[in-house]
């Protein structure tokens, strides 16, 4: 039996706008095992990003009962939620969120820096090592302003790597992306899947869920489908299939 | 998350924004630079003055008969010869705080050496008032306490006086010179020592044995003061106290009756003058203390704009694991950070500018290490005070809303 990351049981999530209470999610559960490649589908409204946002530690449910990696988080602390979020989770944002004029190696050691069991002189090395696995081995001292956006967005995808985290949430990682880099990235996701990473993919675009072994679709803050994905399409092929671009350099 | 990343972290951050940091940091630049020179200036003008009036004998205590300083009242005589030789004498036997007590009475009057003659005081006092005053005798000797008791008709001559009856040169010693009739051998000429602060020429003067001044000159037995010193500066207080109980016991004045004599110390005419430096000191000290106040709102100013203009970076810092406490320190440490560097900039700058108005401008100045101190604290609180309300600001912040921040 497979190892269970995530388990969500009957998420409920209200806000309180001024006299109206808001029903994000209305009773969510499901659960994730190692070395899943989920896609959660929502238009916006559905509740994916209240979803996204308790998944990350980053909110609380008002009520349910969240496991990550086996450990209750939702009655956790603001700081045992920020240590669980620095060493469980690794975070990937649709704009990337890069500090600016640092270098690659500077932003991806950004999360050691905050995980007291990582001493100072294996930062750069874990660092390096992240980076040469998301394809950007020649890109360590580059700044994130001299970098395009599929480079940005690998650097990310290191950050969130460095700390080998059980999960990392992607919230419209490829949103900014013209298709081609799209389908780079998408392929890094897909080798990270292969590798046995555990991948939880947020977005509203349903081609995406072609690539992931797994669809959860929200609407209205509920679950409305649960599916696997047998055929997943391989992106490296997609990759390959597009016509041969020439204003590549023109949109770096 | 240790002092040494969040100090590289503040670091960077104020490098990125270099020329900003300085405008910042140049509020508690002036501030500090302000407050060490406007300390300076006036600590040096307070230290000059207090220097002068050492001059006239530190420690020194003034005792006089207390009816004599009730101007516009109609005086009893003989509260004028309150003071008697009997109150000296009580004053050498009975005080502990007190080191050289000498009586004093004074005439004024002519004093003439063959066709010579100036105008001068002539001082009835004991040897003990040289060490009062701080007279020095460069030639010739002090008066003995056998003249004392002979009433012998010998002085000792100031600069003035002898420059005055002694045009050519020769030496005045072994002459006899005639004050009011009255010869006086001349035994000792009295060392230079110029004027003092208030103008008065203390080189102006005679000096014989008070029995010599009160029998031969004034013909009077009472004393018309006492000097004395006491043991060392700090002790004049104690001295002074010591000195009216003496009085009173002598004079038999009862419990809750008016004193019939003053004693006044240095402490007192020291803090008279010195308190209008003391005022110019608090002044000068408030300026300096408003503008650190309003380079520390520079401070506070500039933190709130990072705080704003950083807020994804602190919603990135807060979704990879960065706690509240550690975005608190971060942007403290970059304050505080900010402050000390301009506190450190600004004790150089105040230094210098210290220097050049004692060189250029040649006021007296004194730098204190604890005017350094004070200004360094002041700034790095400031830092601190400015800083935390920003920094809290940054360490509040919902990280959901942060990170999506545009």
């Amino acid at each position: 039996m497979k190892k269970e990351i995530i388990r969500l049981v009957d998420i409920k999530r209200r806000f309180t706008v001024g006299n109206e209470v808001v029903k994000a999610l209305r009773g969510v559960s499901f659960s994730v095992d190692a070395g899943e490649f989920v896609t959660i589908m929502g238009t916006s409204g559905s509740g994916k990003s209240t979803l996204l946002n308790i998944l990350g530690c980053l909110d609380t449910p008002t009520s349910g009962e969240y496991y990550l990696d086996g450990i209750r988080t939702d009655t956790m602390s603001k700081d045992k939620r920020a240590e669980i979020r620095n060493s469980k989770i690794g975070f990937i944002f649709q704009n990337y969120n890069l500090l600016p004029k640092t270098t690659s190696i500077e932003n991806v050691e950004l999360p050691l820096i905050y995980n007291p069991r990582i001493p100072a002189k294996q930062r750069r090395e874990k660092a390096i090592e992240a980076l040469k696995l998301v394809g950007l081995g020649d890109r360590l001292d580059h700044k994130s302003n001299q970098m395009s956006g599929g480079q940005q967005q690998r650097v990310a995808i290191a950050r969130a790597l460095v700390n080998d985290p059980v999960i990392l949430l992607a919230d419209e990682a490829t949103g900014n992306l013209d298709t081609r880099t799209s389908l780079e990235i998408l392929a890094l996701f897909q080798d990270l899947y292969k590798a046995g990473r555990t991948i939880l993919f947020v977005t509203h675009n349903p081609e995406m869920s072609e690539f992931s072994s797994r669809t959860i679709s929200l609407r209205d803050g509920m679950v409305i489908s649960d599916t696997r994905n047998a055929n997943i399409k391989d992106a490296r092929v997609e990759l390959a299939a597009l016509p041969k671009q020439d204003d590549v350099i023109v949109e770096k | 998350m240790n002092f040494a990343n969040l100090f590289k972290i503040a670091l960077r951050a104020l490098n990125t924004n270099k020329f900003r940091g300085f405008l910042t940091m140049l509020g508690i630049i002036i501030g500090v630079a302000s407050v060490i020179t406007m300390l300076a200036i006036g600590q040096g003008s307070k230290q000059s003055i207090r220097s002068q009036i050492s001059e006239m004998g530190s420690n020194m205590l003034m005792i006089h008969p207390g009816s004599m300083r009730m101007g516009g009242v109609r005086q009893d005589a003989s509260s004028m010869q309150s003071l008697k030789i009997e109150d000296y004498k009580a004053i050498v036997n009975k005080s502990r705080y007190v080191a050289a007590v000498s009586p004093s009475v004074t005439s004024s009057g002519q004093a003439i050496y063959s066709s010579n003659n100036t105008p001068t005081t002539l001082y009835g006092v004991n040897p003990d008032y040289l060490e009062i005053r701080k007279y020095k005798v460069s030639e010739g000797d002090v008066f003995s306490e056998q003249d004392i008791k002979t009433f012998a008709k010998v002085c000792l001559i100031g600069k003035t006086v002898s420059d005055n009856l002694f045009p050519n040169g020769e030496s005045p010693l072994g002459r006899y010179i005639r004050f009011n009739k009255t010869p006086f051998k001349i035994i000792g000429i009295l060392e230079s020592k110029g004027y003092n602060s208030m103008g008065m020429d203390q080189d102006d003067l005679l000096i014989a044995p008070y029995t010599t001044v009160q029998k031969r000159v004034l013909a009077i037995n009472y004393l018309q003061g006492i000097y004395a010193s006491a043991i060392n500066e700090e002790m004049s207080p104690k001295a002074v106290e010591e000195i009216e109980e003496i009085l009173r016991f002598n004079h038999k004045i009862k419990e809750g009756a008016d004193d019939n004599f003053e004693v006044r110390s240095q402490e007192e005419l020291t803090s008279m003058l010195t308190s209008t430096t003391d005022l110019m000191t608090l002044l000068l000290s408030c300026i300096a203390g408003i503008s650190l106040l309003v380079g520390g709102i520079g401070i506070m100013n500039i933190m709130y704009v990072s705080v704003t203009e950083r807020t994804r970076e602190i919603g990135l810092r807060m979704s990879i694991g960065a706690k509240g406490k550690d975005i608190l320190m971060q942007f403290l440490i970059e304050a505080i950070l900010l402050s000390f560097v301009g506190g450190i900039i600004g004790i150089f700058l105040g230094v210098s500018v210290t220097f050049i108005v004692k060189f250029a401008a040649g006021w007296p100045v004194l730098i204190q290490p604890w005017s350094v101190l004070l200004s360094f604290a002041v700034c790095s609180l400031t830092g601190i005070f400015f800083g935390w309300y920003p920094a809290k600001k940054a360490a509040s912040l919902d990280p959901i809303e942060a990170i999506r921040y545009e």
